[in-house]
């Protein structure tokens, strides 16, 4: 800070101060309405302290799922553990095939090998939206609708995380690989030994965007999954707000919310490094 | 940029880069081809043939009053919600930046939103004002402004841009803050030696730096609000009301798998994919600029 005003200093704090209550404020609602009964939340304004029915609500949406018959009465659990597979799948499927690829692309040379590089590079370009009918028809004809594979599987087509441990591998110096062939060490045991445990961090940062990244999917298995037991938890809350003039119960939809939430907040906040790191190097 | 030392064979590279070649052919290409291919053709309405259609889908698209409506809806939407969470991540980051001490206790503070889908992100500002119970809606009744996103249209397109801006910040506000701080103080300090007031010193020195930056931002954002803010779009207002919010992917969504419409739909997924490929390359004659930070 170059100047020392006092005032300037408590207006930077202010402003900051502002700009964290805006970001927290619908949250805290959220909250609060996970903790209230029904009749606070429909007869307005809701007010600004949480209630007394935390567990009750939670107990609720956790095991029992919306009582108001708005989307199947799946207990949420169970579409917490879709999402936590379907995320985990995701992550650590596109972390190995990346790794693997990369791994081909800088430490070899083999034929069209230019040309596997850019079929693979052009899929950076392209979101799972835009071609969303067609894959849906593919992963139809392969029968994997409703399937843990077909949540997962063309999710990982996707060449962000070759293409960074590309450029991470290149940063690595040749004396490596020079030593490590003198040794007679063989190229797998290379990849093993010496690749993987230098990669670490960036496996790390990885690891927190690509999990944001697929629990946080929303139209694919909302076109995937006909079966309630297969819903994944962001995706099964729209079904629980009816359309129209209806109520939903709010203090579970709200709970079920929160518990959207919690898990890659708690992700993103525990491995911060990790993520502002992965977040400003892959911007995906 | 190639390696001096390699492995030798080449069986094993092969087999290493067999899975991302399959998966990508199995769920990339084919389906992209596919796409590309049902642009031109339009299937009747029981759907037991196609015939073979040319350019006719596009023609129809680019005279269809709904489907260029779409493009202005995208259009507007889509700087708005870049331009409103760019400058308040701006905003906050500057703020933050200023700080000596306590920068990172705020970057923990503004950042894990961006954790949120924005589905979620969607269902909490629905809450909010919900017509019957939310909390805004409740007390903008109450200073006589009558709020109904679900009739009217102007406001939808309100709360899906605010919906879609408020969990966008955090990202903006990290890659701002890591600009910013990339900024050797000497300078700042310098200008402040000859006198330059802090809107001086932010408007000829900093701006202009962080001008890579805010680029690649403006390219990353129009991206995620043509396509990441599906959820927020389906969980608020479902395109409604009249259309006044259907951006183009929701229109994909739409006609593709509410109306059948296949051919169109393919159709607006070739054009989506041409728009989107613009913006990769674009992004992509930057990003050499971009790993400075």
């Amino acid at each position: 800070m170059v100047e020392k005003k006092k005032s300037g200093y408590w207006l930077t704090h202010l402003g900051l101060i502002l700009g964290v209550l805006f970001i927290f404020f619908p949250v805290w609602l959220t909250f609060v309405a996970s903790t209230v009964t029904q009749d606070a939340i429909i007869y307005p304004p809701l007010p600004m302290l949480p209630g007394t029915e935390f567990f009750e609500n939670y107990a609720n949406a956790l095991f029992r799922g919306s009582p108001e018959g708005y989307g199947a009465k799946v207990p949420v659990i169970k579409m917490m553990i879709n999402s936590a597979i379907m995320a985990i799948g995701i992550t650590v499927g596109k972390i190995i095939i990346s790794l693997l690829s990369a791994f081909a692309f800088v430490y070899f040379r083999f034929p069209f090998r230019n040309l596997c590089f850019w079929l693979i590079f052009i899929t950076l370009m392209l979101p799972v939206e835009v071609r969303i009918v067609p894959t849906y028809e593919v992963v139809a004809n392969l029968n994997l609708l409703n399937t843990y594979t077909g949540l997962i599987f063309p999710l990982i087509a996707s060449a962000t995380a070759t293409f960074l441990f590309r450029q991470f591998f290149m940063t690595i110096p040749d004396e490596m690989v020079e030593a490590a062939r003198m040794d007679g060490c063989s190229p797998m045991r290379f990849f093993f030994d010496i690749l993987i445990p230098i990669s670490k961090t960036n496996i790390a940062a990885l690891f927190v965007i690509l999990f944001i990244f697929g629990w946080n999917q929303y139209l694919w298995p909302l076109l995937m999954t006909t079966d309630p037991d297969m819903r994944t938890i962001v995706m099964a809350i729209d079904s629980m707000i009816p359309t129209g003039d209806d109520y939903a119960h709010w203090p579970t939809v709200m709970a079920t919310a929160m518990l959207a939430m919690v898990p890659p907040v708690i992700v993103v906040i525990s491995m911060q490094k990790f993520f502002v790191k992965g977040l400003l190097e892959s911007d995906k | 940029m190639d390696k001096r030392v390699f492995f030798k064979g080449w069986w094993l590279p092969a087999l290493l880069v067999a899975p991302q070649l399959l998966i990508s052919f199995v769920f990339f290409f084919y389906p992209s081809g596919q796409a590309i291919w049902n642009s031109l053709f339009l299937p009747d309405p029981f759907g037991l043939k196609t015939e073979f259609v040319g350019l006719d889908n596009f023609r129809f698209l680019l005279s269809d009053p709904y489907y260029l409506a779409s493009f202005k809806t995208t259009i507007i939407f889509s700087t708005a919600v870049s331009v409103s969470s760019m400058a308040l991540g701006l905003y906050l980051a500057a703020l933050a930046d200023r700080l000596i001490k306590g920068a990172g206790v705020y970057q923990t503070l503004l950042i894990w939103p961006y954790a949120i889908a924005p589905a979620i992100a969607g269902v909490l500002w629905l809450f909010m004002f919900n017509g019957n119970i939310g909390l805004a809606s409740y007390y903008l009744k109450a200073l006589g402004y009558e709020w109904n996103h679900t009739l009217k249209g102007d406001q939808a397109m309100f709360l899906v841009i605010l919906a879609s801006s408020w969990g966008r910040i955090s990202y903006n506000f990290l890659f701002f803050l890591a600009g910013l701080q990339a900024i050797p103080k000497s300078i700042i300090e310098a200008a402040a030696i000859d006198g330059a007031s802090f809107w001086k010193r932010f408007g000829t020195i900093v701006i202009p730096l962080l001008s890579p930056i805010t680029f690649f931002l403006l390219v990353v954002n129009i991206v995620y609000a043509f396509f990441d803010t599906f959820g927020v779009i389906h969980t608020i207002t479902s395109g409604g009301p009249e259309q006044s919010t259907t951006i183009l992917v929701y229109k994909v969504f739409s006609d593709g798998f509410v109306s059948q419409d296949l051919g169109s739909s393919a159709a607006q997924s070739v054009i989506l994919l041409v728009l989107v490929g613009i913006l990769t390359v674009i992004q992509f004659k930057y990003i050499e600029r971009k790993v400075h930070y």
